[in-house]
């Protein structure tokens, strides 16, 4: 919403407040100024002269040379292509080193070898006008020579641009803002009395109005105008259009403009001789039914849209556009102003569902004051006959107002708002504050009642804040919670939660955080099954419409941006959210401790290195890895499935090649994805202190040669149920296949470590332990000793 | 044979004054004192001395052996500490060279500052809570004070799942999920995931990051909502940081404010970061919307709270100097490795 400073000055007196003060004062007591302009600034050594002399150039047939009196001693001289000047003629001329609007630059030049000290400026080159002009825009006769153009045009005009709430439809206006205004710097607010002079004629006798809907519209006021000279408007209204963003159409058409800005309710103008049956219906729009709009569209409308009709047909779209059939043109003559009260959210969707937003639609459905609408109307005949003399005023008002809107009256509670702040305002003040902004307060029944365009106001929190933002945030205190002590602090899952990111970025992995929602593609890329998704019904495109049922495509992806920017080697994680539908409304989002990797010093035993780092670093014990050769997404022999204590973990290892292939990466990616809910459930803080041992520790080595399709994790779980009460530990220290052990055979060598606690163990302890588990080994397995 | 030892003393007394290295020392100790030395030697010949020269003789040999013996020691320790010096000398290293550093992973800077975040809050007692991303219309919006076609809607463009069920458009829900379940004294801060149909720039992403606080209790001002945020903001962005609280509009608070603090690229003057204005804008607050209170069973005439809600990204961004808010969703590791 724009509000051009001179148009405030109609309401109220501004003198001594600077354009910076005003913005700032009015954005702190709650109308946002997003900026404050004027065009005056951008305009330098612009004057306006009078041309004496026009010569044919010597050397070019479409310019001529000027000599134009700009109220110096001697006139200047301007070469110029424009066809429209001649001599006498009073003009905005740009002199040498001056500054349009837009940045540009004027100085002196030649134009085929003959000099030229300005330029003479059109209306689109004074940014007075957006279209590109024919001419030199050509001043009245009378207008003085060497004037600042900026004076001649009334230019010097700042224009505030507000930011208005949703809440705030009363704003969306100059008188709304002008109270405001008017209240925050505590000066008076002067609505000027109407005064319309109306015929002797009765207006019912031209036209009828019928609300055949009472949903549709709560007040409709019409005022019917004869007589009237369809022209332009006068430069002023034009001006004061323009700089509110609104294009002047005509007289009739720009009053209707005119008074929606002025009062925030928006009008129409129906050209009465095309109104069928001289009768306006408001009802609900049928299903289907058909009306070209004044932007010459066809539209089909439906039954959740409100149709202003003639005894025929659809003539409007309320709220939204008029008709073409009944609209006002150069040849109209009679007119009927329509100022009613849509209900909102019929016009709400009705705007939506023709896709058109307009100034009116807008207003409407934020729910606007029907007693605003008698004002609107008669302001509208005022004005019109201010500006078009001939015409005359049909007496009488048509009014249908089935249900007059009573204002709300609440109660005064000056202790309970000062409670509920925090302050200590006395209540005068208070009072004060409220009566400012159009409020009754009566001290005598406590009571207060608001003004019927404040709909926004419901209770005393909503009082409140008008007492606060008078009064300044700023200077409300500002206090430590009091009362009851809460004890705050971390759950054990977000602890979990913690303790999973510190462990893997300790292991050199980084963090990452991806879309919720991806491409319906890559559950196939990734091959994970799609039949149950949450999909989003208005995505932004194909690519973010479904949410993820796996973090795999997220972790793929993120490997592939790192990968193509030629990052060596990447290691990241992240603590993700999938969304798996269970039938439920809501779906079922589970979290997902997700890693990848790729570079020179990955491989199947680096991811599975860290996914057993971070059990241990959560305390879980008891996890095991079974090889995996069913899971589509992952390489069919280079996969595990971790479990803890039977329990399904998930899954690591390579990423399927033809799965990063599908990504176009062409090297070896693993990933891991691991459900949080189960971490979870294992998860541990508890941490059991075991002395540190006093007596030294004895290693064995052990190396076998076994079958080559046995798994060394078999040879581990003998060696572990088998090597006795002083066995520590054991670590696998070599693998060897080859000649040496023969075909089909591989080789493992273990280093073995016992120790008791209480004793040095003797040779004779630790070779029954050995004995023990080669001959298992032996029984079990096959095995040889190497 | 008194000659003889004097002779040998004075003789190893020579050799020993030459010798530079602890082996040739090693090599004179062995020449005089070892067991076929020539000191060892002569008292192995005593025997054959007259009796009454013996002991003269003899106590001459042990004094000449221990002169010897001392100066040996002398000798082997100024060698030691040389050599000693020497090694060092040779195991200067430039200590330019590079340092062997182990890889350290990251955590993602919007988690940096969510901790720092959480830190503070906790600290005045506050707990974590959270609530579901994919949320029903009536947490996000009705409850809110936000019916179907209220034009607040329009607003926040929201990804729909069906007709009850969007994305969440911001963390308030979980606000009235809290207040469901739990009656007052309530202190909660909920951050998380939040999605809106944005189309991405530099500015804007259609997943996003809030942190959504709740108080409720017995007297709670809107006093205290700015004591409450004075502390944060001071504790994030340093105690010189001034607020600027302004009226505003949010359908679920009332009184609402923006909050604004004092631009830390000049310190209110006006520069590039806050355009020019010496303000920026961080989070928007007020009191709990007696409407709320009631649609979550906690009567507004006994109970007041307030509400805030801040913005991940942009408090990340002003934190580090971070000018595009898609490096976050891109998680390159130039970029994550920097905080």
């Amino acid at each position: 919403m724009n509000l051009p400073i001179s148009w405030l000055k109609d309401y109220m007196n501004t003198d001594g407040i600077t354009d910076s003060e005003f913005a700032d004062k009015m954005t702190m007591s709650g109308s946002i100024v997003e900026k404050i302009t004027n065009p005056a600034s951008e305009f330098k050594n612009v004057v306006t002269g009078k041309i004496l002399k026009i010569e044919k150039h010597p050397d070019a047939d479409k310019l001529v040379v000027c000599q134009v009196d700009t109220g110096e001693t001697e006139p200047i001289q301007i070469v110029t292509g424009a066809k429209n000047v001649f001599e006498g003629a009073v003009v905005p001329v740009a002199k040498h080193k001056s500054l349009l609007p837009g940045g540009v630059k004027i100085t002196k030049g030649k134009l085929r070898g003959v000099e030229s000290f300005g330029m003479m400026c059109s209306t689109d080159e004074l940014g007075i006008s957006d279209e590109r002009a024919t001419g030199i825009l050509i001043l009245p006769d009378n207008t003085p020579v060497g004037e600042d153009i900026v004076k001649t045009l009334g230019l010097d005009e700042s224009v505030a641009e507000f930011e208005i709430t949703s809440n705030r439809p009363d704003c969306m206006s100059i008188i709304g803002l002008a109270r405001e205004a008017a209240a925050t710097f505590n000066r008076e607010l002067r609505i000027p009395e109407i005064n319309v002079k109306e015929n002797n004629e009765d207006v019912k006798d031209y036209a009828a109005v019928e609300i055949a809907d009472n949903e549709t519209c709560s007040r409709f006021t019409a005022r019917v105008v004869k007589n009237i000279k369809i022209a332009p408007s006068p430069e002023w209204i034009k001006r004061r259009l323009k700089a509110c963003g609104i294009r002047a159409i005509n007289n009739v058409v720009d009053i209707t403009n005119y008074i929606m800005l002025e009062y925030g309710q928006p009008m129409h103008a129906y050209d009465l001789d095309h109104v069928e049956g001289r009768k306006i219906i408001v009802r609900r729009a049928a299903e289907g039914e058909q009306l070209e709009t004044l932007d010459d569209q066809p539209r089909t409308l439906s039954h959740d849209m409100i149709a202003i009709s003639d005894t025929k047909r659809a003539i409007g779209v309320a709220g939204v556009m008029g008709g073409a059939n009944s609209e006002v043109t150069d040849d109209t003559v009679t007119v009927l102003f329509e100022s009613a009260n849509f209900n909102a959210v019929l016009v709400r969707r009705g705007a939506k569902a023709l896709g058109m937003r307009t100034d009116a639609s807008a207003l409407f459905e934020k729910g606007l004051d029907p007693e605003n609408c008698m004002d609107a109307v008669n302001r509208a005949c005022e004005l019109l006959q201010n500006i078009c003399p001939g015409c005359e005023v049909i007496g009488g008002i048509i009014d249908v107002y089935p249900n007059k809107k009573q204002p709300l009256v609440l109660p005064f509670e000056p202790d309970k708002m000062n409670r509920f702040l925090g302050t200590d305002i006395p209540s005068g003040d208070m009072a004060d504050y409220l009566s400012r902004l159009g409020f009754k307060v009566d001290t005598s029944s406590m009571n207060v009642t608001v003004p019927t365009f404040r709909g926004d106001i419901e209770s005393m929190a909503d009082i409140s804040e008008e007492v606060a933002r008078l009064y300044g945030y700023d200077n409300l205190p500002t206090t430590m919670m009091k009362g009851r002590v809460v004890v705050g602090g971390k759950s054990f899952k977000q602890k979990i939660e913690d303790r999973i990111k510190d462990l893997l970025t300790a292991y050199g992995l980084y963090e990452t955080m991806t879309y919720s929602f991806i491409d319906p593609k890559e559950f196939e890329m990734t091959r994970v099954p799609s039949d149950n998704t949450v999909k989003i019904l208005n995505p932004l495109g194909e690519e973010n419409s479904v949410m993820r049922t796996s973090m795999l495509s997220s972790v793929i992806k993120t490997l592939k941006t790192n990968y193509n920017r030629r990052a060596a080697s990447a290691k990241i994680f992240e603590l993700g959210t999938i969304y798996l539908p269970c039938g439920e409304v809501l779906p079922d989002e589970r979290q997902v401790a997700a890693i990848g990797m790729y570079g020179a010093d990955v491989d199947f035993f680096a991811l599975k290195g860290v996914v057993q780092g971070l059990l241990e670093g959560l305390g879980i014990t008891n996890c095991s890895l079974t090889a995996e050769r069913e899971n589509a997404s992952y390489h069919p022999g280079r996969c595990a499935m971790v479990s803890i204590r039977g329990e399904k973990l998930g899954y690591l290892g390579q990423v399927h090649p033809s799965v990063a292939e599908e990504f176009k990466v062409d090297t070896e990616l693993y990933c891991a994805e691991l459900d949080f809910s189960v971490l979870l459930k294992y998860a541990t803080f508890d941490r059991a202190f075991k002395p540190l041992p006093r007596f030294p520790a004895s290693a064995r080595d052990l190396a076998v040669v076994i079958d080559k399709a046995l798994s060394v994790g078999e040879i581990e779980r003998i060696i572990s149920s088998s090597g006795g009460k002083f066995l520590e530990s054991y670590e696998l220290f070599d693998v060897y296949e080859g000649a040496q052990v023969g075909k089909g055979k591989k080789s493992a060598a273990y280093s073995l470590t016992f120790r008791a606690a209480d004793k040095t163990l003797t040779d004779s302890e630790i070779n029954e332990a050995m004995d023990n588990i080669l001959g298992n080994l032996k029984r079990e397995l096959g095995a040889e000793l190497r | 044979m008194k000659e003889q030892l004097n002779a040998i003393k004075a003789q190893a007394e020579a050799e020993l004054a030459k010798s530079d290295a602890l082996d040739a020392l090693e090599a004179l100790r062995i020449k005089y004192l070892g067991k076929k030395g020539e000191l060892t030697a002569i008292m192995k010949g005593m025997g054959k001395l007259p009796p009454e020269q013996r002991p003269v003789i003899g106590q001459l040999a042990n004094e000449v052996r221990t002169s010897i013996e001392s100066l040996l020691e002398q000798k082997k320790q100024t060698l030691s500490s040389l050599e000693k010096e020497r090694r060092l000398a040779a195991e200067a290293i430039d200590i330019n060279l590079p340092g062997k550093r182990p890889v350290l992973g990251k955590k993602h800077p919007l988690t940096t500052v969510l901790d720092d975040l959480k830190d503070i809050f906790i600290g005045m007692g506050f707990s974590i809570e959270e609530g579901p991303e994919v949320e029903l219309d009536y947490y996000n919006f009705e409850a809110l004070n936000i019916p179907k076609d209220h034009p607040a809607r329009d607003t926040q463009d929201t990804f729909y799942i069906d007709e009850n069920v969007v994305l969440r458009t911001q963390t308030s829900p979980v606000q009235v999920r809290v207040m469901e379940k739990q009656k007052p004294p309530i202190r909660v801060i909920a951050p998380g995931k939040v999605f809106r149909s944005d189309t991405v720039d530099a500015t804007h992403s259609p997943v996003f990051h809030q942190i959504e606080g709740l108080v409720v209790d017995k007297g709670i001002t809107m006093a205290d909502l700015k004591g409450t945020l004075e502390v944060f903001v001071k504790k994030l962005y340093g105690d010189d940081t001034r607020l600027r609280f302004r009226p505003h509009h949010f359908p679920f608070t009332e009184p609402s404010a923006e909050v604004d603090i004092s631009c830390f690229g000049c310190g209110g003057k006006g520069c590039r970061i806050c355009k020019g204005e010496g303000w920026i804008e961080i989070l928007g607050c007020g009191m709990v919307h007696p409407k709320v209170l009631k649609n979550c069973d906690i009567d507004p005439d006994i109970y007041s709270g307030f509400a805030f809600g801040i913005g991940l990204e942009r408090i990340t961004m002003f934190r580090y100097g971070i000018d595009d808010l898609r490096l976050f969703f891109e998680n390159d590791i130039g970029f994550l490795k920097q905080f």
